[in-house]
Order: structure tokens, then sequence, then C-alpha cells
């Protein structure tokens, strides 16, 4: 298989190997991943950090003292982002975390969303 | 300063931190095929240097070469380039710069799912490799512009005879795009930008009109 034309990720993947992976997220595929986040749902921390927490649970927290998105937990972390899933997943049910979730996909066809975002771009 | 978590992830610096009130994301995909100038474009207008996320499957692929179909697993990993704009205090847009290839579609089963709608990023040397892309998305239901990257040694031509090429529909906006500036990158958003936004009042209009006449 062709890895990802992109410079950084074969790195981040021998890094991030299987084995890895496996302990981060205790073996838990998609079972221990909530359904409603994606990319853009954007993290924020409710607690700080704890010495007894796994790294990555406690990388996460430090991280999201202000609202960031899953893509770039992953980005940061180096991991694949359905390892963050579970990982978020893990700190929302114990409440460690809120997420503000991306527009639903009924809403994104709104012309007052469409014209602030127009706005936006326009002043940059 | 805490340094104990430095062996892992230390997060966006300071500068790069969005506000508390940030509230809501929106994003948009930038479909190009390797090298057409996705993440030279997102960088050009993101308020943040472009990270890599990645997304990875293990898949049992039936060896094609291998004699008698012998299965194999094999891990793919496919890597997709960001940036992001914040837009006002509580509304974030997040630009995904994204490979061409069905292999990565099916990965990032998704991506295209919520998102405001695409860009199709075109370089006229191999026009032949967003054929698919166009199809997919029109398939899809994805809204989308096509964007004609102007490489310096690349032979240029009218729009319309890049249009014609690549078949595309006369309501679909095509435009010529540097994405090494920051002005042509924008105003090709704002571009795919206005277009969601006629289609977004032509959708609502005929629904109104029928509302009137009952």
């Amino acid at each position: 298989m062709t890895p990802s034309p992109f410079n950084d990720a074969s790195l981040s993947w021998d890094q991030a190997g299987p084995e890895r992976l496996y302990v981060i997220t205790g073996g838990r595929g998609a079972s221990g991943r909530r359904a409603d986040v994606d990319l853009i749902t954007l993290v924020v921390a409710r607690t700080a950090a704890r010495p007894e927490m796994q790294p990555e649970h406690a990388s996460i927290l430090r991280m999201c003292h202000s609202p960031l998105s899953m893509a770039e937990i992953s980005a940061y972390l180096k991991l694949p982002f359905s390892a963050v899933a579970v990982l978020v997943s893990d700190l929302l049910r114990d409440s460690y975390v809120e997420v503000r979730s991306a527009v639903r996909t009924d809403r994104v066809r709104n012309p007052e969303l469409l014209k602030a975002v127009m706005y936006g771009l326009q002043r940059l | 300063m805490d340094f104990r978590g430095s062996e892992f992830a230390s997060g966006p610096a300071r500068e790069d931190a969005l506000p508390a009130s940030a509230a809501t994301a929106v994003k948009i995909v930038i479909v190009g095929g390797f090298g057409v100038g996705k993440t030279t474009l997102v960088g050009s207008v993101s308020e943040i240097r472009p990270l890599t996320t990645e997304e990875t499957m293990t898949e049992v692929s039936v060896g094609v070469d291998d004699v008698r179909g012998i299965e194999q697993k094999t891990a793919t990993t496919v890597a997709m380039d960001f940036g992001r704009i914040s837009i006002n205090k509580h509304l974030v847009l997040y630009l995904f710069g994204t490979p061409g290839q069905q292999r990565f579609w099916f990965l990032w089963a998704g991506l295209f799912e919520g998102a405001l709608g695409a860009v199709v990023l075109v370089d006229t040397r191999r026009l032949e490799a967003s054929f698919d892309v166009i199809g997919r998305l029109e398939d899809g239901g994805v809204p989308f512009i096509v964007a004609v990257n102007v490489f310096p040694d690349a032979p240029t031509y009218p729009l319309d005879e890049v249009r014609s090429a690549l078949d595309l529909p006369a309501a679909i906006p095509i435009v010529a795009c540097d994405a090494r500036s920051r002005a042509s990158s924008r105003d090709t958003l704002l571009a795919l930008m206005r277009y969601l936004y006629r289609l977004s009042t032509q959708s609502a209009a005929p629904v109104a009109a029928s509302a009137a006449t009952e």
C-alpha cells in the first residue's frame, strides 16, 4: 500500500505503530467511540489533568483548556483520528470534557450561516 | 510552565488557541490530485500553520499479484492537511485538503458529511485526474466549484475551454486561482460561498412560492 504523500505522516505512523495504538485505546475500536464526534467537533476541558491519568488523556485535557477541534488534537498527539475519538469518548463519559458539535448536516444550507462565513472571509 | 507532559504533545501555541467563545465549527473540503496545490491553498489563508491528521484502517486484501489469492492484512494510513480560519468569536471554519482517490474517501467516510461544500483544485496539465472527483461529488450531492490553479510553467487556457474539457455544467462556477496568494485563495473560497449562498436561497424560493399559493 502506498504511504501517504505527506511528509510527516509515515514518520508518526511508525511511532504510533499498531501495538501502541492498541495499548492507548485499550484495544477498543469503534465500540469505544461515540458516534457524534467528528473531525471538527470542538473539545473543551472541564477539569485539569491529574498525574494518575493515562498520559494521552492528560495531554488532551491540557491542550483543550481552550476549545480545540478533534482534527487538531489528532495532529498534535500524532495519533489517528479514530484513536483520538476513543480517548475523547472516555473523557466525555467521565465528564472531564465537553464537546461543541459541528453544525448539523441539515443546517449547513442555512443562508444566515453561509452569509456569516462570507463576511468572515471578506475580512481576511 | 508545566513540562511534565512534554514527552507527549504540547498542543497549540498560545497564539493559536481559539477563544473560549468558539462554539461552532464548519468545514470546506479542498479536493485535488497530488501536487495540485491543496496544502498551499490551505496554508495561504489559514491562521495556523497547516497541520496533518491521519486515519488508519486495517483491511483484508486479496493479493492480486500473489499466487492463489492469498489474503493479506494491510494497515492503510492516509494523511490529510488542514487549516483554520476564525470567522467570528463563535464560528470557526476548517479547510481540509483531500486527495481525490476513492480509497481515501472510503477511509474518511463522513468527511463530506456536514461540509459546506468543496473546491476542486485542478492543474491544466493533468485535467483527467479531476474527472473522477467531479463525478463523485455530483453523485454524493456535495456542492462544489472548480478552481484552476495557475502554475507559472503551465500553459494557461481560457476558463471556458477548461470547463468544456471537464464537461462541467454551466451552473457550476469555475475560477482561476493562484494558491500561493492569500488574496486569490480567499477569493476562491468566496466564490464557493457565493455559489452556496445562491443555492441556499434558490432552494428556499420554490418552497416559499408554493406556500404563498396555498
